[in-house]
């Protein structure tokens, strides 16, 4: 039963561009990337018990670096990717030596206080990051030569690294590191006597989560060919905690959905509605009182109680 | 090196302690033979957990030493103090509690390997490993409980799964802090038989205040009070002392 809806779901998903228009398909290419970037995010908050207010940081300056790397300084797209994600997760490695010296609330202020920092230089610096208008005029990468322009091609582009993401870090979070960090962030004290090094195994994690913030990042920047200090915001960051935690925190899919439903009424109903961030709010409302645990756990549940 | 190995598991040299003004650990010298049993008493607030935690690597003392077979490891971890032979269970109980017994058992096992940095697998491929924790669990009588969260078994069975999850990592000196606490009659004698049971290339070292059934398991005990040793020796020479009963058991 399980695995028939999850084919069907992969069906959908693979022939989506030939029954829905542009809009659309732009619309599921924008959640793709919102679900890898929650879903990095989630090995930190759900995995982790590190609650991060800053994951916004690994998507910006991957985006950033990329941009500059294509526009300025005419660099092919292969090398920046790979310089751009590099770059992104050595920052996390160093971001992580600092945010961790705290945990719980004190390693939340840290990582807002860190994102903040690069927010103020994207938006200062003019000079590099050319400030409130932000870096226009970028490209797509062609991938063996394949233009990614149309929607269509942009999405299952997206759709591939967003299934590779996805089962990466489910592997991950059911490997045997992933149970050590879930048994850190239970009871780190019993899990360092029997040998874990609760410290290194956060920091790895952290590093991890960066990398993968940082491939959302560059599917971020290669969809919108335009890359601006907001994407760097603490906004940026909370929109992807509420994903997390609308959708599941520690669950596999639970973030992809709860990011998908973020973007969804954040770019579709806001068309509508001119207090969509009423709407969003009050949708959080209810997902909490009534699903405390989030989409995905809640459902799933539910699902479990009715045939009986 | 080798010799002064052989010759003591664990020696703690003049260890102090303080919270602020409160002296809790005041020059305590112990040595551990290896495979020796240890029962460590003295009344509440004799700073018994506070030496466990101290030689678990949990708290720093202000000043003495810590060697296990003749290594210093006074600065170490507690991480580091486990992959030395170090494993300790917890007076309150410290269970990963949504998780199966299996789960903590193979937690345990994690700990000392390799693997456990292992992020490409799952961990549920590791058969050995399962195969590993079950034994365990066989061993301490919760085989049939192999499958439940920790969260729908009984507190005896807890405190077992507590034993398990360190005697999985076959220690060389093994701290148990109350194994015994909160246990019915039965329980009591499960779990002594069980701790009689554990192998003699493990030193263990016990605080334990249920004395009827505690004294029965050890070799030799050390008494305390006010973060001092009072006595230490041979168990009838202590049981005989007359600190000892002046001290705790209140003759």
């Amino acid at each position: 039963m399980k695995w028939i809806a999850a084919a069907l779901l992969a069906v959908a998903l693979v022939l989506l561009p030939f029954f829905a228009g542009d809009f659309y398909v732009n619309l599921a290419s924008q959640m793709l990337i919102a679900a890898i970037f929650a879903l990095s995010l989630n090995l930190l908050v759900g995995y982790g018990g590190m609650t991060s207010l800053g994951h916004a940081s690994y998507l910006g300056v991957a985006a950033y670096m990329s941009a500059l790397l294509t526009s300025r300084y005419g660099w092919g797209h292969g090398a920046s990717a790979v310089f751009s994600i590099l770059g992104t997760t050595a920052m996390a490695g160093f971001f992580g030596v600092i945010a961790l010296r705290a945990t719980g609330l004190g390693f939340l202020m840290i990582t807002l206080a860190l994102s903040q920092v690069l927010w103020g230089l994207a938006y200062r610096m003019s000079g590099v990051t050319n400030g409130d208008n932000g870096i226009g005029g970028l490209t797509r990468p062609m991938p063996f030569g394949i233009s990614l322009d149309s929607a269509a091609a942009f999405y299952w582009f997206a759709l591939i690294v967003a299934s590779f993401s996805f089962l990466m870090m489910t592997v991950f979070a059911a490997s045997s590191f992933g149970s050590s960090l879930k048994g850190v962030r239970d009871q780190p004290r019993r899990m360092a006597a029997l040998g874990f090094n609760p410290w290194m195994i956060r920091w790895i994690t952290f590093v991890y989560a960066g990398f993968w913030g940082g491939v959302s990042g560059l599917l971020y920047v290669y969809y919108n060919k335009y890359i601006h200090p907001t994407s760097l915001s603490t906004t940026s960051s909370a929109e992807a905690l509420l994903g997390v935690i609308a959708g599941g925190s520690g669950t596999a899919a639970g973030p992809a959905v709860g990011a998908a439903l973020v973007l969804l009424l954040k770019n579709y109903v806001s068309a509508y509605l001119d207090r969509w961030n009423m709407l969003l709010g009050a949708v959080f409302v209810f997902i909490v009182l009534v699903m405390p645990t989030g989409i995905v756990p809640g459902l799933t549940k539910l699902l479990q109680r009715r045939p009986r | 090196m080798t010799s002064v190995a052989a010759d003591h598991a664990l020696e703690v040299i003049n260890l102090k302690k303080a919270f602020g003004g409160l002296a809790v650990t005041q020059n305590v010298s112990l040595t551990i033979r290896p495979g020796e049993r240890r029962l460590i008493i003295g009344p509440n607030g004799a700073g018994k957990t506070t030496l466990f935690n101290q030689i678990s690597g949990d708290m720093r003392p202000n000043s003495g030493q810590i060697k296990l077979f003749g290594n210093d490891v006074t600065t170490l971890a507690p991480y580091q103090r486990a992959h030395r032979g170090l494993s300790r269970t917890y007076q309150i109980i410290t269970l990963f509690a949504g998780d199966t017994l299996e789960h903590n058992v193979t937690l345990g096992l994690l700990g000392l390997r390799p693997s456990r940095w292992q992020m490409w697998r799952p961990l549920a491929f590791y058969s050995d490993l399962a195969t590993e924790a079950r034994r365990t669990l066989d061993a301490v009588g919760l085989l049939h409980l192999a499958d439940h969260p920790i969260s729908e078994i009984a507190y005896g069975e807890k405190r077992r799964v507590e034993l398990a999850m360190a005697l999985a990592q076959k220690p060389r000196v093994l701290l148990l802090d109350e194994p015994l606490a909160g246990l019915s009659d039965t329980e009591r004698s499960t779990v002594k038989s069980l701790i009689a049971s554990i192998s003699r290339e493990t030193a263990v070292i016990m605080i334990e205040h249920d004395m009827d059934t505690a004294l029965d398991l050890a070799e030799t005990v050390t008494l305390l009070n006010y973060g001092r040793v009072i006595v230490d020796g041979e168990r009838d020479t202590v049981i005989a002392d007359e600190r000892t009963r002046e001290v705790y058991l209140g003759v």
